[in-house]
């Protein structure tokens, strides 16, 4: 083999190694790093005096903790299940052959080029007793008019659920709209020939036909809702008290400002190792319908 | 099973009409092929008999009944789609049992009826799978169950077979035959390939840019094309149209074919008297031309030259020249002919079809 051929062979892997190198170290490398950190005893620094599941046990004696992981399933739950129904409906409504289509399309779809901090901020002005909706409301002239949501600890985390769907609703509803748009036009003629009246041609064709696209709406909102940091940062603060605190607000706190690393750690695994094993079954059933389709 | 009535309908997008003034009746039980090239309007009337799409004027009857107007589901109609347009969600046997369950027929019943067309069409030991996981003949197979289970008055086919391949596209033109012969069935059925026109139909209309252009039996259109647009479309290899000039002749007007000195007597079809000096076009099938015997035969001889011979199996289809023109001969295989020669041919005038040259109407 000539030098020019070799170095032809070699290109690809030579150009992709820096990014593999990257992902390797940086992803999957403090991932591993992580995750045995959180067998070690560190606090304010990683030291690895290994022992053994004592900081999963502490992590899960923190009342903290627990709030985090409560308001983490009322967050993730409605922030998914509200968003997905709500970007289908839009959906569903969209696709009715409307006017002026591409003008709604964008109006719900801006809010996606917002960032989470941006949303926040102008959510938590909204929200704001004494600048938003109520003083709003009071100003008009309904003085008895309370929303006081942002600042009651047991109403503040559905604020961050408001502020979430508000902002991915239009994503998912894109989503929708291009799978709606993908369904043969024969199909809902067939569906008219039979009988079906409207709401069923979408409950019994339409909907089920997009099975592939509840997936990736589930997967994008799901990591989403895991992940969400700056949202509540930006709204909330994980207050009033510790109320809205989510895991993420919790690793972060615990890791950085309560030099209680290992702990930290601790949670960051049972993050993963949750969302792995909701994502890991759904995607590989998934995977293996379309192989067999 | 039912009658049908297409009477003066007209179909217009703002000023563009894409059906003009269509007339079209069969009885109960006949095979109505709609064919035409592309565009013609044949799948737009279907649409507006089954309901999908309004028409701009005129009637449509369905067994006696004006249903203008009408949802398709109150028409009594089922119809197949070129996509097949099965709900890919659903088991087949949730396909098929749809429309009954949309009619809120019971469960016990319905369960009954899907059995009896997926038994009909052989489709029973796939009653459980999805259509992603059926071949093109299965599916083909299972949207025609979807409109089997319904009994309807009418059954609307719309293109089914163009998406199958050749070989399954004859077997399955055989069956629908086989199923209309059995079931006795009303059927429409909109094509653009002639050949499923003349092999499938009791009647056929033939439709050009909206217009219908002749409506008949398949032998009726095949002999007595009502014009040239019908003469060329149906039939492959098409008609050969050979431009000639009447003449008076010692029994009555000849037709004198251009660029030859050769005259020919006119053809008994013709009925209409045509004046000395008017150009026409003589329209003969393939198979009308033969080999001239050595004088056997009483019909009258063309000597043409040979240029392509075209073997098909059971015949050949042989493209000869007459100066400028070229004419298309079907001849049994075996026939004794080589390109380059020139052979006399007799032509056979007993079917042949006089048109007018300017308007392309038949004589």
């Amino acid at each position: 083999m000539t030098l020019s051929k070799r170095i032809q062979a070699a290109l690809p892997a030579f150009v992709l190694s820096p990014s593999l190198a990257a992902i390797a170290i940086c992803v999957y490398g403090f991932i591993a790093y992580t995750a045995l950190l959180s067998f070690t005893g560190s606090k304010m620094f990683a030291k690895f005096d290994f022992v053994g599941l004592r900081q999963y046990e502490r992590l899960f004696d923190n009342p903290r903790w627990i709030t985090a992981v409560e308001n983490m399933a009322i967050f993730g739950g409605l922030y998914v299940v509200v968003a997905t129904c709500l970007g289908l409906y839009i959906a569903v409504l969209i696709d009715q052959k409307i006017r002026l289509e591409g003008v709604f399309r964008a109006i719900f779809l801006y809010p996606m080029a917002l960032s989470f901090v941006v949303t926040g901020v102008i959510w938590q002005w909204l929200l704001n007793p004494g600048l938003g909706l109520e003083h709003m409301v009071r100003s008009l002239g309904w003085q008895s008019f309370t929303f006081q949501w942002l600042v009651e600890p047991d109403w503040a985390i559905y604020t961050i659920v408001i502020a979430g769907v508000w902002q991915v609703t239009g994503f998912v509803m894109a989503l929708f709209l291009a799978g709606l748009r993908g369904v043969d036009t024969e199909i809902l003629r067939a569906a008219r020939v039979d009988g079906a009246p409207v709401h069923k041609v979408y409950t019994r064709i339409v909907i089920p036909a997009l099975r592939p696209v509840f997936l990736t709406a589930f997967v994008i909102e799901a990591h989403l809702a895991i992940k969400s940091y700056d949202l509540v940062v930006a709204l909330t603060k994980g207050g009033p008290g510790v109320s809205t605190e989510l895991p993420s607000t919790f690793m972060y706190s615990m890791t950085f400002t309560r030099n209680e690393l290992g702990v930290g750690a601790a949670s960051a695994t049972v993050m993963l190792t949750s969302l792995a094993a909701i994502i890991v079954p759904y995607l590989y059933s998934e995977l293996r319908d379309d192989r067999r389709a | 099973m039912a009658n049908l009535g297409i009477s003066h309908v007209t179909k217009s997008f703002g000023s563009l009409a894409v059906l003009k003034d269509i007339k079209i009746s069969i009885e109960d039980g006949e095979f109505l092929v709609l064919v035409g090239p592309s565009g013609c309007g044949k799948s737009t009337l279907l649409s507006i008999i089954a309901g999908l799409e309004e028409h701009t004027s005129g009637t449509i009857t369905i067994d006696g009944r004006p249903v203008d107007g009408l949802e398709p589901k109150e028409r009594d109609i089922a119809m197949v789609f070129q996509s097949y347009a099965l709900y890919p969600a659903m088991t087949v046997e949730q396909n098929i049992g749809f429309s009954l369950e949309m009619s809120k027929m019971p469960k016990a019943e319905r369960v009954e009826r899907v059995g009896k067309v997926a038994d009909l069409l052989q489709i029973s030991h796939l009653l459980k799978r999805r259509p992603g996981q059926l071949s093109g003949g299965q599916r083909q197979r299972v949207a025609m169950g979807r409109a089997l289970v319904r009994e309807p008055k009418i059954f609307l086919f719309d293109e089914p077979l163009s998406n199958l391949d050749a070989k399954l596209r004859v077997e399955m033109r055989t069956e629908i035959k086989r199923l209309h012969q059995r079931l006795g069935a009303t059927i429409v059925y909109v094509t653009h390939d002639q050949i499923e026109a003349m092999t499938m139909a009791t009647r056929i209309a033939v439709m050009k840019d909206g217009v219908l252009q002749q409506f008949g039996t398949p032998e009726n259109i095949y002999d007595r094309p009502a014009n040239v647009f019908v003469a060329t479309f149906m039939g492959s290899p098409p008609m050969n149209l050979l431009p000639a000039t009447v003449v008076d002749g010692a029994s009555g007007p000849r037709l004198s074919l251009k660029g030859t000195d050769v005259t020919l007597p006119l053809p008994s079809s013709v009925t209409a008297r045509l004046a000395p000096g008017s150009d026409v076009l003589l329209g003969l099938r393939p198979e009308w031309l033969s080999l001239a015997m050595e004088g056997a035969s009483a019909n009258p001889t063309l000597t043409l030259h040979v240029d392509v011979i075209e073997p098909t199996g059971p015949d050949v289809f042989v493209a000869l020249r007459a100066g400028e023109r070229e004419i298309m001969a079907r001849l049994p295989t075996g026939t004794p002919i080589c390109p380059g020669e020139k052979r006399a041919f007799a032509l056979d005038l007993s079917k042949a079809v006089v048109f007018d040259a300017a308007t392309g109407v038949a004589h």
